[in-house]
This record gives structure tokens, sequence and C-alpha cells, in this order.
């Protein structure tokens, strides 16, 4: 039986103090992978039918790489953004929920430093 | 997860067909959702045929004539029958809206009725809105001020009295936040369109001094942010206000006071 107040039931643990920076984050990222996507497109399209040292100057372009990894940095950010949302609004169970949000983080954070790695690794010329 | 069917024991059954009134073709047919706590029964949809020759043109003036000719068990909140109280929200033809001010002209087919979505039943069409104005309590909705009280009234400049239209004519009619998809999930935390609507009217007010400790209070993941701006609130309201503007002027303010 639960005998708590509505209002005390409606104040619950308080306001977390926090939310506006995760949903500026949101717009700003969304904001820039627009053009970063319309470029990203826009290269793969043009390296359609270049064998692998074609890839690989193609990437050792400064512009590309410093590019590539922007766009690499805003879409996993974004993307962990929005997981992020869509747990917190569907997952009811604490546990549950807390173990999903750090695997999105870590899985983000995991797949984002190895496509890092690869453009850096092909930039300076280590693959 | 977020409740996507209904409990087992609020699975919708068919019910009770009424009798038809004799001697007329001009009738409607309304299908109403029926549930009693002092029955250990399911819910149900009561079908009842009215004459159209003897009743005014809204759906509450149907409930009335349902209520007083056919079956005076069935139980729906009214009051001043215009629009401005906000007790008779209900479902209707699958849209939140006032009983009072919706015309059965309107509708096409059978009318269904049933109570805002997503609330705990008390009876029939009255839904429990403890929680929802518990939340609206929450946001101290009136006017906080430590400046010392002039002798009369405090001023308010014309410019600045414009900014509460679109908010004051809120009724509360919680239309709005029963017809929101993130407040049928997280209802315990977010506050919803209409809470947030009538918290924005105190932010928007130039004579309240406690603008930053109102925005402390809904700086939070769920009390505001579980807002994706999905518009249902403005699109439902019957009374033409835009509950998701409201809300995307106090992140504004969010923001504003951050950058
Ligand atoms: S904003 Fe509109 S729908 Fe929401 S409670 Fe107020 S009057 Fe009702
Ligand atoms: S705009 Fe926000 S408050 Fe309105 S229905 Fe959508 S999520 Fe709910
Ligand atoms: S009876 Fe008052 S709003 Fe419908």
């Amino acid at each position: 039986m639960n005998l708590q107040s509505p209002l005390g039931k409606a104040r619950g643990l308080g306001a977390a103090k926090s939310g506006t920076n995760h949903w500026w984050m949101q717009r700003l990222t969304a904001i820039g992978l627009i053009p970063l996507s319309i470029w990203f497109i826009i290269e793969i399209l043009l390296a359609v039918g270049n064998d692998y040292n074609g890839a690989k100057e193609f990437i050792r372009n400064p512009f590309t790489a410093i590019f590539l990894i922007l766009f690499i940095v805003l879409t996993f950010h974004h993307a962990q953004l929005g997981l992020q949302v869509v747990v917190e609004d569907y997952v009811k169970r604490k546990p549950f929920e807390i173990g999903l949000l750090i695997l999105i983080k870590g899985a983000a954070i995991l797949l984002s430093l190895t496509a890092l790695f690869a453009v850096l690794s092909i930039a300076f010329g280590g693959a | 997860m977020a409740d996507f069917v209904l409990p087992r024991n609020s699975k919708v059954k068919s019910g009770k067909v009424w009798p038809k009134p004799e001697d007329t073709s001009n009738t409607r047919t309304f299908k109403v959702y029926r549930w009693s706590p002092d029955e250990n029964e399911n819910p149900s949809i009561d079908t009842y045929t009215v004459d159209m020759n003897s009743c005014g043109p809204m759906v509450l003036d149907a409930l009335i004539k349902i209520k007083n000719e056919i079956d005076p068990t069935l139980t729906f909140r009214r009051s001043c029958r215009e629009g401005v109280c906000g007790s008779c929200a209900m479902n209707i033809d699958g849209c939140n809206t006032l009983a009072c001010t919706s015309f059965n002209s309107e509708v096409k087919g059978d009318i269904k009725i049933y109570p805002l979505p997503h609330q705990e039943v008390v009876k029939d069409l009255v839904p429990d809105m403890t929680h929802f104005f518990a939340q609206y309590r929450e946001v101290e909705p009136w006017l906080k001020a430590d400046s010392q009280p002039p002798e009369r009234e405090r001023l308010q400049s014309i410019e600045d009295r414009e900014k509460l239209d679109g908010l004051y004519e809120c009724i509360l009619c919680a239309c709005c936040s029963t017809s929101c998809p993130s407040y049928w999930w997280n209802a315990d935390r977010y506050l919803g369109p209409a809470v947030l609507l009538q918290a924005y009217r105190w932010l928007a007010d130039s004579r309240d001094e406690a603008t930053g400790d109102r925005l402390d209070k809904l700086e939070d993941p769920f009390r505001l942010y579980r807002c994706h701006t999905i518009m249902n609130c403005t699109k439902t309201c019957p009374k033409s206000l835009n509950p998701a503007k409201a809300i995307a002027e106090i992140k504004k303010m969010m923001l504003e006071r951050q950058i």
C-alpha cells in the first residue's frame, strides 16, 4: 500500500538540475550532421570504383581526414544521445535501464574510437 | 517496458445494447465506455440510440439525455456546459476534447466516447485527476514576489500583459496531457503539456520574481525534457492553445540562462 500524498508523489526526488545540455547537444549535433552527411555521401559516391590505394589516398587528404573525424564524433555522439532518450522513455525497470545506458555509452565510445583509430592510422601512413 | 497493451482486467468487452426509441428515424448511435468499481467486471462499450429530435446539438447534451432518459447509472463530469470549466473532457471520436463544445453533427457514423486515455478510471467517463492536479500544485501556480507589495495592484505594461495571451485561457481540462505519448509512458515524472503551459504562464509573467527558482525546478530530464515535440497536445487542445510552443519557450529560457 502506498500512502504517500499526491503532492509527495508528484515531487518525487526533485529536479535533477540537468537536461538542458543533453537537449542542446542533441540539436547541435543534428544540425552539424546535415552538411557533414551530405558531404560524406557525395565523397562515397565519388569514391565508388576506387581501389584500396585510391581509398587510402583519399583519406590521407588532411581535409578529408578532419571532416571524417568530425563526422564520426558527431554521429556517435548524436546516436548515443538519441538512444539514451529512447531507453529513458520506454524502459521502466531501473537496473535494466542503467545497464542499457552504460552499454549504449560504452558501445558508442568503443565504436567511435575504432573508427577514429582507422582514419588516423591511414592518415599518418600506418596502414 | 512502458505499457503498450491494456492489462487483462482493463480489456474492453462489448456491452449492453439499450433499446431504441420508437416512432422516429432521426436517431444517432452512441458507443460509450462503461466501467464500475462496484462490479468485478472488465470495462465494456454500451450502445445507446438517441432520438435527435429532442436532443441538443452537443455531445454533452446527448450524454445528459442518455443519463436522464435511458440509463441513470451513466457517469461523467460536467459543470459549465460552455467550455470554461474543463470538467467534461473526454475522448470523442478518437480525439480528446470537451463534450460540451463538440457538435454531434461533426462526428460521422457512431459517436464513440471514452474517458481520457491512459488515466486510471474512477467510473465510466470519469478519470482520476489526482496526480495531474498534484503536478499542477508542484509548479506553484501563483504569483511569487519578494518586493514589498504596492499600495494598489502590481502594475504590468500592456505589452507584458499580452505575453500571457494564449496561456491564461487554459482551463486545465487535461486533454493535451492525456494525448501526449510521453505523458502516457512517464507521467510519474514528466509534468506534461498542461502543467508545463501553466508553468510557463508564470515564467512569462513580468510581475513574478521567482523565474530562476521556477526554472531550477523544471531543469530535469523527465519533468521538462520528456517533451519530444510530438505536437499531439497542440492538435487536440479544445481551447486552441499551443502547449508545445510554451514548452519550447521554457527550453529557450533554460538555454538563455546557460549561454
Ligand atoms: S492547454 Fe488546452 S488542452 Fe491543455 S489543459 Fe489547457 S485548455 Fe486543456
Ligand atoms: S509536444 Fe511535447 S507535450 Fe506536446 S504532445 Fe508532444 S511530447 Fe507531449
Ligand atoms: S462542462 Fe465545462 S468545459 Fe464542458
